[in-house]
């Protein structure tokens, strides 16, 4: 190696660990772009985060049947597991709360975000991304949120109203009486 | 010693020949002594097990989590819970910390696990195990409790013991680095309020929490009373986020991305919300409140006729220290308060005790706290009466235990 070289390699490491690390402890590395793209998988409500692809409740229903229906059921009401479907008008007592992607699910983004990170539940990660289109699709549509044949995309996926979405209040505790000191 | 507890002592044919000769020796001894004098002899002392590299428990010892095998979910989606009735003092011991995992406990090697932090910072970074035990770390000791912990006695006595009914608590001592510490080290811009902590479990289970708690106490944590997280307990990172429901401490980190928004994951909108009676929902219900039970005498006790025992328990607050914890044996009509063992720490487990005279009448037992806020710990009428019986989680009602008059304890919890 040439002494041009060397000092190359020397400004290159150097520039690099200057940028890198923690200003005050000089600890850590940037992340790469692959390395940030590679774990950044959330989805927030306004569909940030979604990636290209689509799908619908008729391409989903077979996904469904062959990942989804050992543990949701043929219908997604029958379990063993979560159920997925049903149970509108339930939440207010004295009914029992049957709470479902249609009941309870305030966000569809939500919903698509959770079959990403985990589902199906032996082999997470494992759904492209039109399959989790599909499926979310699906799961809507058994649900009466869209039509068999909507498409659902990063585009349409934050405009669909989940029934539920204004059931949510904040934490207003202590919601008991509180002695003042 | 019994003799099946010596040959296992010995194990090598050695020490088993060197004890058998000894044996024969001390036999032909004892004969002979005892023909002549009443002095008791002395009991021959093999020796025992040598030094070890990672210490266990006596075989005599038996105390386990409980799990509930009654379930249709599967035993990675599940809890284990802390057997409170049988520890002591306020730490609990790691291997019996409870559990609560969503897709199992993931192996992970700690050479090559990083924690990145990235989205709305100046500077995003990855950072090794290596590289945060470099930084300066602090040790405190906190309770840990599901948000589910309890969940099985809103309707009156859910669970025969305290175990069952209560076990998803845990205390230990936590070392980790501040998590306001690493933020700051990446800078925070304007438009962060939120933070996603994110796990490396096989769920990638992800909770949003508010950038105003994440920049004061919490610790990305790399170790659990005195020794590296155990794996269950979310090793080699996890975050510890002091006073707040269990999930948010988020175990297996790996990623923390500043958002402006919460992300709404899953668990933080068709779990771990609060349904109310009118069919609204409480979301964002951080923090776990003042709450105390008896731990001894407690469901599945039988005490032995009348006479003194001791009345101790646990109490806990997320909001600060336990500043009283009163107990009453006749189901809350008079109250006495018990002794708090020190050092009383803030978000921390405290024992209390009371010394009890026990007439050999049925009696109700209970306890309830009060925090250094002034919040009493309510009876469970008061919890049902402000949020009604489907809410599930966060329920910090009193605990009854009932005496009968032959001395067995049952849940005495009323609906």
């Amino acid at each position: 190696m040439g002494i041009a070289r060397k000092l190359l390699t020397i400004a290159v490491v150097c520039q690099a660990s200057l940028h890198a690390q923690s200003p005050t402890f000089g600890v850590g590395r940037t992340p790469t772009a692959d390395e940030l793209k590679a774990i950044d998988m959330d989805v927030t409500p306004d569909g940030r985060g979604l990636p290209s692809g689509s799908g619908t409740a008729a391409t989903g229903k077979t996904i469904y049947a062959n990942r989804c229906v050992t543990c949701h059921g043929p219908t997604g009401v029958e379990g063993p597991q979560d159920v997925l479907v049903g149970g509108r008008d339930t939440l207010k007592a004295p009914a029992r709360p049957l709470k479902t992607v249609g009941s309870y699910w305030p966000y569809a983004t939500s919903l698509w975000d959770y079959l990403r990170r985990s589902m199906p539940f032996d082999h997470p990660g494992t759904m492209t991304p039109d399959e989790i289109y599909a499926t979310t699709a699906y799961l809507l549509f058994l649900n009466g949120i869209v039509a068999e044949q909507d498409v659902v995309n990063q585009t349409t996926l934050p405009q669909i109203k989940m029934p539920n979405r204004d059931g949510f209040v904040p934490d207003p505790r202590p919601d008991v009486p509180v002695k003042k000191k | 010693m019994e003799p099946d507890r010596i040959s296992q002592r010995l194990a090598s044919p050695r020490s088993r020949r060197w004890f058998l000769r000894i044996g024969t020796v001390w036999s032909a001894a004892l004969v002979a002594c005892r023909s002549k004098s009443a002095a008791p002899p002395a009991e021959p002392r093999a020796l025992g097990a040598p030094v070890s590299a990672y210490g266990s428990r006596s075989r005599f010892e038996q105390v386990a989590r409980h799990i509930n095998q009654n379930t249709k979910a599967p035993l990675e989606e599940a809890s284990s819970r802390t057997p409170l009735h049988d520890t002591y003092g306020m730490i609990t011991p790691s291997s019996l910390h409870f559990e609560r995992h969503h897709a199992g406990v993931p192996e992970i090697d700690p050479s090559t696990h990083t924690l990145t932090i990235h989205g709305l910072v100046l500077r995003p970074l990855v950072l090794t195990v290596a590289d945060l035990k470099r930084l300066p770390s602090t040790s405190r000791v906190h309770f840990l409790e599901c948000s589910g912990n309890s969940a099985s006695e809103w309707r009156g006595a859910g669970e025969p013991d305290v175990q069952r009914a209560h076990g998803l608590t845990s205390c230990s001592e936590w070392t980790g680095v501040s998590l306001a510490l690493l933020l700051k080290e990446c800078g925070l811009k304007p438009d962060a309020r939120w933070i996603l902590a994110e796990g490396a479990d096989p769920c990638r289970l992800a909770r949003s929490i508010p950038l105003q708690k994440a920049m004061s106490d919490v610790l990305v944590a790399f170790g659990q009373n005195g020794e590296p997280l155990r794996p269950e307990q979310g090793y080699p990172l996890r975050l510890l986020v002091p006073g707040w429901e269990g999930n948010v401490n988020v175990k297996w980190l790996r990623r923390i991305k500043l958002l402006d928004q919460p992300a709404m994951t899953r668990w933080e909108t068709s779990k771990y919300t609060d349904l109310l009676p009118d069919g609204t929902a409480r979301q964002f219900t951080f923090t776990m409140e003042p709450k105390s039970v008896i731990t001894r005498p407690s469901g599945g006790d039988a005490l032995r006729g009348p006479g003194v025992y001791e009345l101790t328990g646990l109490a806990w607050s997320g909001r600060g220290a336990i500043a009283r914890v009163e107990v009453t044996t006749d189901g809350g009509t008079t109250w006495t308060q018990a002794e708090l063992q020190g050092p009383v720490l803030p978000i921390a487990h405290t024992r209390f005790r009371w010394s009890w005279r026990w007439d050999g009448s049925p009696a109700v037992l209970a306890s309830r706290c009060t925090d250094d806020t002034g919040y009493t710990q309510p009876a469970l009428a008061a919890l049902v009466d402000a949020r009604g019986l489907n809410s599930n989680y966060h329920n910090n009602a009193m605990q009854l235990w009932q005496v009968a008059a032959d001395g067995k304890v049952t849940n005495g919890n009323r609906a």
